[in-house]
């Protein structure tokens, strides 16, 4: 039993108690052998690792969606604004940027993070770069100044 | 008093929400191509759930309804960046080139 296990032991389990809301014994019971099930199930497919359960990243997370949530709104905004100005307002481009993240999981969050603030879509991901549609090329030189890179470096270090 | 207030909250968060929804309806509508339609759906997938989830929290109070709307928030926010990824990079294997605004190099 290593800390991976465990950490999705408890978070299944919460997941059951929460969203089944009846506390008979019987469905406590069924719950826990669902939950045992799938442990079972995720260890023999081998998907219980840092990646599934990025545990070390945990105590940092908090702050980085803090700082997400405002980029995203910031960003919404923006692309609002765009909307109802008209084409003219908008300058498309695509550029390809390096991704300094050395670990998968931090490339991950990274092209999500971009994905998930409008205005930016990753479109394709190779080992060491990534290909970035924007909707201004405003959009493009913020993510080339590498805020976004920092703050995903701070999570992973 | 408090509840006045509460529902007050929820309900600009629910109006919020819906002009957020009807911008990215329009910018689906209006903008030139398939590429700067999708940044435009990400308006309603983003902040305009969000704004309507967290409306929905607000009234339903603590307990395991609040439990299930953070829940399905999580969820998009996960799952929707990862939508957006694969249709773009669908799109862009399916030989769609994006329009590019070329007034400056760069």
């Amino acid at each position: 039993m290593n800390k991976h296990t465990i950490s999705l032991f408890f978070l299944l389990a919460i997941l059951w108690l929460f969203n089944s809301g009846l506390y008979t014994p019987l469905l406590l019971a069924l719950g826990l052998v669902s939950v045992f099930f799938v442990i079972w199930l995720s260890l023999r497919m081998g998907i219980i690792d840092d990646e599934s359960q990025p545990l070390h990243l945990s105590r940092k997370l908090p702050a980085y969606y803090w700082w997400l949530a405002k980029k995203i709104v910031q960003s919404n905004i923006d692309v609002v604004v765009h909307v109802w100005r008209g084409n003219s307002s908008i300058s498309p481009c695509v550029a390809t940027l390096p991704i300094g993240q050395q670990s998968e999981i931090g490339k991950v969050i990274y092209a999500n993070s971009i994905t998930l603030t409008p205005g930016t879509v990753a479109m394709n991901m190779e080992s060491d770069s990534v290909l970035i549609h924007s909707l201004t090329a405003h959009n493009m030189e913020e993510l080339r100044q590498g805020e976004m890179a920092q703050q995903v470096n701070r999570l992973e270090m | 008093m408090m509840e006045l207030i509460i529902q007050l909250i929820s309900s600009a968060c629910f109006i919020l929400g819906a002009l957020l929804i009807l911008s990215g309806g329009v910018g689906i509508l209006r903008f030139p191509d398939f590429f700067t339609r999708m940044h435009a759906a990400g308006i309603t997938e983003t902040l305009a759930t969000s704004l309507i989830l967290i409306g929905l929290m607000l009234i339903a109070g603590w307990g395991l309804v609040l439990f299930k709307l953070v829940l399905i928030l999580l969820f998009i926010m996960l799952t929707s960046p990862t939508a957006s990824h694969a249709l773009a990079k669908s799109a862009m294997h399916g030989k769609l080139t994006p329009i590019i605004h070329n007034n400056h190099s760069g």
